[in-house]
Parts: structure tokens; sequence; C-alpha cells
């Protein structure tokens, strides 16, 4: 095991684990927002999805903690290779005009901080259901209806999800590059793969968001 | 043209330093940035004053020795030109022009602009190398490589580590530099043998200088006079998690 510590210990070794659970919210965050917009089709439909993501213990427990650690491993490894970077350049620069470096790239430390605080919130909020007016184990549908009703939380999720379209956007394209895989080939696929992901699944979540609001879903 | 300079001045890396205003005339547009710099440097010697330090030895483009950064650009405005081949005539007469020194812990100041880079020596003598037999050199044409893998190994081997790569990474990562040379050895045969051990030698040569990580910003392809791709980064990072994954020498830490 002594390779996982020097693996782990490197830069490219991090960069590897955040690429690797990048990989991984990408494909969750996908299944979310698919299965969450049957809000749209009827409250039955919502709960009997969320019924049979329960199903079993074991799947829901596995797929839970794998995410669990994931998030704590992404978290982890960017916290570290944030102090690696700053420790990296202990003089700046009087002026240093970037040149290349997407604003989606620039936000990726504080975008990422943004998201955790969502995620926690999140789980409390509509999981754990301590932070929701009338929480219900059950009734998934009416959580959201009564959840999104509260303006100040509408505003924090529409808000959480731009700064998750950010973080898509530069996440997702950069996690190839990552991996290795960088390609004449393939390197205009993953940056329209990573815009089309980075529009496609924020808006999905803010079309539940916004149904609450607007009436359209109640 | 008259200019004005703000220039980087700090002694030795053990004491901080300070920006100094030079106002300069009569510069002819078309000498290179660094006659410039004599020519100030001329006029400070007069007045009795210390001159102010650079890197420079070619002065052709091909040797990496000039580290400027000049108004927040490592080598200037003019994309793949060290600052050597820039020259005063793409400034407008009245600039002003602030130098300062390529900035990183891996590249402590010297003197002025001078910095030590030393730290990308020691990651090439980690790995960047082939073992080769001595005595007389082998039949040239018993070892085919295809021409478009030579091609590319030859735009990777183009880095003439000068550091602007570092010098213009916001986290002062040396991951192109390194990948530069992890890709220009791993593409031909002769650099099969130590690829996977390579890999792994560099990158821990390079995190224990204090460089930092890669975001992929792709700051450093922009700021490389030589553009170096950065598909060079993707190789490092793919041959390290090879490498890391199949290496059996556990020795090689």
């Amino acid at each position: 095991m002594q390779w996982i510590r020097r693996f782990y210990a490197s830069t490219i070794g991090k960069k590897v684990v955040m690429a690797v659970t990048g990989l991984l919210f990408t494909g969750f965050v996908v299944g979310h927002v698919s299965g969450n917009l049957l809000v749209y089709k009827s409250p039955q439909a919502l709960n009997a999805y969320a019924a049979f993501l329960k199903g079993s213990a074991v799947v829901l427990w596995g797929v839970r903690l794998t995410l669990l650690a994931s998030v704590a491993l992404h978290a982890h490894a960017a916290y570290s290779l944030t102090l690696v970077s700053r420790r990296a350049r202990p003089e700046s620069y009087d002026q240093l005009d970037r040149q290349a470096g997407t604003w989606s790239a620039r936000t990726m430390r504080w975008g990422g901080v943004l998201l955790l605080v969502f995620i926690v919130y999140h789980l409390l909020h509509f999981t754990v259901g301590s932070v929701h007016p009338s929480f219900s184990h059950t009734d998934v549908y009416t959580n959201v209806v009564t959840g999104f009703s509260v303006p100040a939380v509408a505003v924090f999720y529409i808000v959480a999800m731009l700064a998750l379209a950010i973080h898509l956007h530069h996440g997702v394209w950069s996690l190839f590059q990552t991996l290795g895989i960088n390609h004449p080939h393939t390197n205009r696929l993953r940056r329209v793969f990573a815009t089309l992901l980075a529009g496609l699944v924020p808006l999905g979540f803010v079309a539940i968001v916004l149904g609450v609001v607007l009436g359209w879903v109640h | 043209m008259n200019l004005t300079l703000r220039v980087w001045r700090q002694e030795h890396a053990q004491i901080s330093g300070a920006f100094v205003t030079y106002p300069v005339s009569d510069i002819n547009p078309d000498m290179s940035f660094l006659e410039m710099l004599d020519v100030v440097n001329e006029g400070l010697i007069a007045r009795q004053e210390t001159p102010i330090a650079f890197d420079h030895d070619c002065r052709e483009g091909i040797c990496g020795a000039c580290s400027l950064t000049i108004n927040g650009i490592p080598h200037g405005p003019n994309r793949a030109t060290t600052a050597c081949q820039l020259h005063m005539r793409f400034f407008a007469d009245g600039d002003t022009i602030v130098i300062e020194p390529f900035r990183a812990k891996a590249f402590p100041v010297v003197r002025d602009l001078v910095v030590d880079r030393a730290s990308f020596d020691r990651i090439i003598a980690a790995g960047g190398y082939v073992g080769v037999s001595t005595g007389s050199a082998p039949e040239a044409n018993a070892l085919p490589i295809a021409k478009a893998i030579a091609d590319r190994a030859m735009d990777a081997a183009q880095c003439i580590g000068c550091g602007a790569c570092v010098a213009a990474c916001p986290n002062a990562s040396a991951m192109l530099f390194t990948g530069a040379k992890v890709m220009h050895l791993g593409l031909v045969p002769q650099g099969q043998a130590e690829r996977s051990d390579r890999v792994l030698r560099m990158v821990d040569q390079m995190d224990a200088e204090g460089f930092g990580g890669c975001t992929n910003y792709g700051e450093c392809h922009e700021a490389c006079p030589k553009e170096i791709p950065l598909e060079a980064i993707a190789r490092l990072n793919g041959d390290y998690l090879r490498a890391a994954l199949s290496s059996r020498e556990e020795d090689a830490a």
C-alpha cells in the first residue's frame, strides 16, 4: 500500500483523485436531475421514484457512503493542492496578466466551497429534514413544494445551481486532461460535452425550483 | 523612444526587494528588449549606480536564459517570443514598462531580475534522460520511428527550460516543463526502458522543489516561447497514473 501513499502525496495523484471523484459526481448529478424532473409528471411518479431509490438499504447506503467519501476526498485534495499552490508563490506579482484561463477555471476553488456548503444544507433540507419546515420521509413531492415555497431557500438553491454550472464548465473539461485524455479527435468534443452538461444539469434543477416559485408545481 | 521603466531591484534572496522607476530616453525602436536594458545599465554605470542584473546568454531565442516578466507577461506581450527576441518597436513612445523577475518559491531571486532555476536541472537529473550504451554510434536506420511521432516528440523537445510556464501559472506549477520532457522521451522508442521510472521520479522531484499543482488554466502554454502544447501535461498525467498503477520499483522513491 506504499504506492497509494506515494500516489496521493503527489500533486498529480491528488488531481487524479479529484478527476475520478468529479466524474462520479457528474454521473450522479445527471441521474439526480433526470429522476427529479419526475416532479413535472405527477406527485405519485416522484414519490414512487423516491421509494424505489430507498428500496434496498444496502444499495442506498452503499451509494450514500461512496458519495460522502468522494466529497471528503475531493475537498481534501482541493484544499491540500490549494495550500501547495499558495506556498509555491510566496511573493506575488505587481501585475500578472491572464492570457488564457476561463472565468470558470478561476472560480473553481471558491465555487467549490460554495457547493460544499450547499451540499451540507441540501442534505439537512431534503434528506435529514432538520432545516425543512414540514418534512415527511415518504411524501417527497410535498417536501419539494413546501421547501421551495420559502423565498430565501429558492434563491439559495438557484445561486448554488449557478455555481454548479460554472464548476461543471471547467471541471468536466479539465478531468479528461487530468486522466491523460487530450487528443485532436476528442478535444472539441470534451469542450462541447462539458459546456452542455454545465448548461443542462443546473437548468433542470433550477426548473424544479422555479416550477414551485411560479406555481407550476403545487 | 522615451519610456518609463519600473524595475524590480533586490540585492539578494534574503532581503526584500522593491520597484525602482527609471526614466529612459532615446531608445532605438529596433533594439531588442535586452539591448534596451544594456543602454539603461550603461547610464547607471556612468552615474556610479549598480546596474540592473538580468539573465541572458544566446540572445537569439534558443537558450532559455532570459527570465523577465514584462508588463505582467513572462517574456512580454509577443506570442512565442523570448524577451531577447522582443523588440522595442512593439512598445509605444511614452509607455511605462513594468519588469519583474519570474516569481516562484522554486525560483529564488539571485539578484534583481535574475532567478535561480536549478530546480529545473534537478527535475531533469531525476529522470529526464535515456540510458545508452557507449561505443560506436548505432546504425541510424535500425530503429524506425513514424514521422508523425517524431514530429510530436520534436515539438515537445523544443522546450528551452526558461521557466515562463511556471512564471505565468497562477499556481506556479512546473507541469508543462516536466510534461514536455516526459512527452518527448515517452514518444520515442529510446525512452521506453525508463518511461515508468522517469515519470515517477521527475514528478517526485517536481513536488519536492515546491512547485504548485496544475488546475488546467492553460496560462503556461500561452506564455511558452516554444508553444509546448497542453497535451504534454495530459501525457504527464496519463504516464504518471499508469506508472503508479503498474510500477514494481518499490525503491524508486
